[in-house]
């Protein structure tokens, strides 16, 4: 069981700094998951864990050591890469031996412990093929097989499921957490996917630009995000975000006036008349009612029939791109009007910096 | 690739290749004529050089030349040292008799009857025609493998060629993992500095190469001629160029699995690199059995000669033995036309494809 910490990482590639002082730490046994936008650095932050990047100051440790002059065949950690990164050249049964061959293991070890890895990953049958001879799955199964017969401190993952068809990263992904859920160890996660980082971490890291922007649980990050950022990229699709003006409301709270919408809120903290907000709500946690209790009028512009659900794609009033999720389905047609109310209680509000005011107004 | 994958070459399939369609189209005439011309012009001294191998040194000198080994039969007349030529010769009468060509002055030959050598005869050349056979002169190369040192310095040649060629895979292998896995500063100057040396010719530099040397009392030794080319600019650049195009997560892939420098460049980069490795390896042993002017100048002792440098001993200051230097010649060409032969697909794919998907 291992602990990974970074201490105020950060790299440079020439005068242009790319991760901008992370403090990270990495639970024994936690599934982290690494997400953002292409470009946040997340693969970057992966690689400067694996030892594949030097890092231009800061520390990062492995069980309370400073690895930072460790190279990356000694600090113990088995990386699976985006591209598998099999040897061509060799079976897989010499793939999944190669990293045990080299650490000087008896014969007989290797053995057991390729045959063991094989039959966890259902891959025994396959052991003395090429990997030109496998299929996409199947080769994402051996770059894990090569990852778990090393018995590594931690297991890094680069995007592994991003080169495979949509049905079957969602079965690799079922099976990447019930091998998680079976054979422990700290797994650190990197991808672009932010339904892969919901279903399987146990903490998320999202990033953007090199810098953290939130670090939590996938429903915290989900219910509670501490900034704009976090709020658009968290939740498919994503959510509904609304610049507006605050007015002195005449029931005695606030107003946020958006375009022709106006949105009355009771008084919060940390909100004044004048100021500029930004104000999320999820598709989810619009409800579509009648004229009398609407908090907006809008026309659907497109909707999308998924038979157990529906989505609609709603326009007017300056609001552009409103996204609705409606359960069941709903018979609309482009151009109809829907009257939607805004559940108070699952409302963000966002400062003009773009942090959270409040998430949740009662 | 594919493509060939799904048909099987075979020569009935490359000569009657198509544009497509059932009709010859005007391109595939104009291909073959081009295709055609392109074979003669590159094999045709070729097969002059197989066929003149086996005539004699008469037939060798004849003018018009002929293609097939013909030679002019020769008999034993009494009362003469040396076999007489023998011609059909028509006679004034009309008659043509079979004679033996004594001596030839000017336009006018000496013959005489062979069956009855007090009879002779005073004829124009123009009524002489001779008479030829279809024989293949083996002694061209029994003679050379027999009086000469032949095998000695095939052997030689050999050793030069095999060890010179493992050396410089080794070498050039190495030099171009360094400066294509690894990243570091002046890396580029560094191959810069490695493909610049290529425009130095080796006339240049044969003096102060020689000089080294024979310092190090190399001079008549075969590793005087394996050492000083063994790293070879060309080598380097097509290994590293190669090499570049191997993914760096494999690399990465193998530093994760504790491999060491040496297991990754051995048991990651070289068989990756084999299409590389087979062309140049195909290079080098082309070079260094062809290699001619360096063993020249340090080989100065028969028993260390290389093939090329023996060949050179049948070409004396006066008289040129062309057969036995077109024989030889043919000899020299096998091992290099069997290599080429075996290996040369690996010189398409090593040069077309990157080997990888």
């Amino acid at each position: 069981m291992t602990e990974i910490k970074l201490k105020q990482v950060r790299k440079a590639y020439g005068n242009v700094e790319v991760i901008h002082g992370i403090d990270l730490t990495v639970d024994s046994g936690e599934f982290v998951v690494f997400v953002g936008p292409s470009g946040c650095g997340k693969s970057t932050l992966l690689r400067i864990i694996a030892g594949l990047e030097e890092i231009t100051s800061g520390n990062v440790e492995i069980d309370g050591d400073v690895v930072n002059n460790v190279t990356a065949s000694d600090r113990g950690l088995a990386m699976v890469f985006q591209s598998y990164a099999l040897y061509p050249h060799m079976s897989v049964y010499k793939n999944m031996a190669f990293g045990l061959e080299n650490t000087k293991m008896p014969k007989a070890e290797i053995e057991k412990r390729v045959r063991d890895a094989g039959a966890l990953l259902q891959i025994t049958e396959l052991l003395a093929r090429k990997p030109k001879a496998l299929s996409g799955g199947q080769r994402q199964r051996v770059a894990i097989g090569r990852a778990i017969v090393r018995d590594p401190k931690a297991f890094l993952f680069d995007e592994p499921l991003s080169n495979l068809d949509a049905e079957l990263r969602v079965t690799m992904r079922k099976e990447l957490a019930a091998l998680h859920t079976k054979i422990g160890g700290t797994m650190i996660y990197v991808t672009h996917d932010q339904t892969e980082a919901m279903t399987l971490a146990d903490k998320i890291v999202v990033l953007q630009g090199g810098s953290v922007e939130q670090i939590g649980r996938p429903l915290d990050l989900y219910n509670a995000p501490s900034n704009v950022f976090v709020a658009g990229f968290i939740g498919s699709p994503r959510m509904n975000l609304m610049s507006a003006e605050v007015e002195q409301s005449a029931q005695g709270g606030i107003c946020l006036v958006s375009g022709a919408h106006r949105i009355d809120l009771p008084e919060i903290a940390g909100v004044a008349p004048g100021d500029t907000v930004t104000f999320g709500v999820r598709p989810e946690h619009i409800l579509v009612t009648d004229r009398d209790n609407a908090d907006v009028s809008v026309t659907v512009e497109f909707s999308e029939q998924l038979g157990g659900q529906t989505y609609l794609y709603c326009s007017g009033g300056g609001l552009d791109d409103l996204t609705v999720h409606q359960m069941g389905q709903m018979k609309t047609e482009k151009g109809d009007t829907l009257h939607l109310a805004l559940d108070r209680t699952k409302m963000h509000l966002f400062g003009a910096d773009g942090a959270v005011i409040v998430n949740g107004i009662t | 690739m594919s493509d060939t994958a799904q048909h099987p070459r075979s020569i009935g399939r490359l000569i009657r290749a198509r544009r497509g369609g059932s009709k010859l189209h005007w391109t595939d005439v104009f291909s073959y004529i081009y295709l055609g011309l392109g074979v003669l012009l590159m094999f045709a001294p070729v097969l002059w050089l197989v066929m003149s191998s086996f005539k004699t040194p008469a037939g060798l000198l004849e003018f018009p030349p002929t293609l097939l080994p013909l030679g002019q039969i020769s008999v034993d007349v009494p009362g003469f040292d040396d076999p007489l030529l023998l011609f059909n010769t028509t006679m004034e009468d009309g008659s043509v008799r079979e004679l033996a060509q004594v001596r030839r002055v000017g336009i006018v030959s000496q013959m005489v009857d062979p069956n009855d050598p007090e009879q002779t005869f005073r004829v124009g050349i123009a009524q002489n025609e001779p008479i030829r056979e279809f024989r293949m002169a083996w002694e061209n190369y029994s003679d050379p493998l027999e009086n000469f040192n032949f095998t000695r310095y095939l052997w030689n040649s050999v050793f030069v060629t095999a060890t010179a060629t493992f050396l410089t895979l080794l070498i050039n292998s190495m030099a171009a993992y360094g400066l294509s896995i690894y990243e570091f500063r002046g890396r580029n100057a560094i191959m810069l500095f490695v493909i610049g040396t290529l425009m130095i010719p080796i006339t240049v530099i044969l003096v102060p190469v020689y000089l080294v040397v024979a310092s190090m009392g190399m001079v008549n030794s075969l590793w005087a001629v394996i050492l000083p080319g063994a790293a070879t600019p060309t080598g380097v650049f097509l290994l590293r160029q190669y090499m570049l195009t191997i993914p760096r997560d494999l690399i990465e892939a193998a530093r994760m699995d504790k491999a060491s420098e040496w297991q990754i460049y051995w048991r990651v980069v070289m068989p990756l690199a084999l299409p590389a490795i087979a062309v140049l390896a195909i290079f080098s042993i082309m070079w260094r059995w062809n290699e001619f002017l360096w063993p020249l100048i340090v080989l100065n002792r028969s028993e260390v000669y290389t093939l090329q440098v023996g060949l050179n001993a049948f070409q004396g200051e006066l008289n040129v033995q062309w057969h036995y230097i077109l024989a030889m010649t043919v000899v020299t060409l096998i091992p290099v036309v069997l290599v080429f032969a075996f290996l040369q697909k690996f010189i398409t794919t090593g040069i077309a494809s990157s080997g990888m998907k």
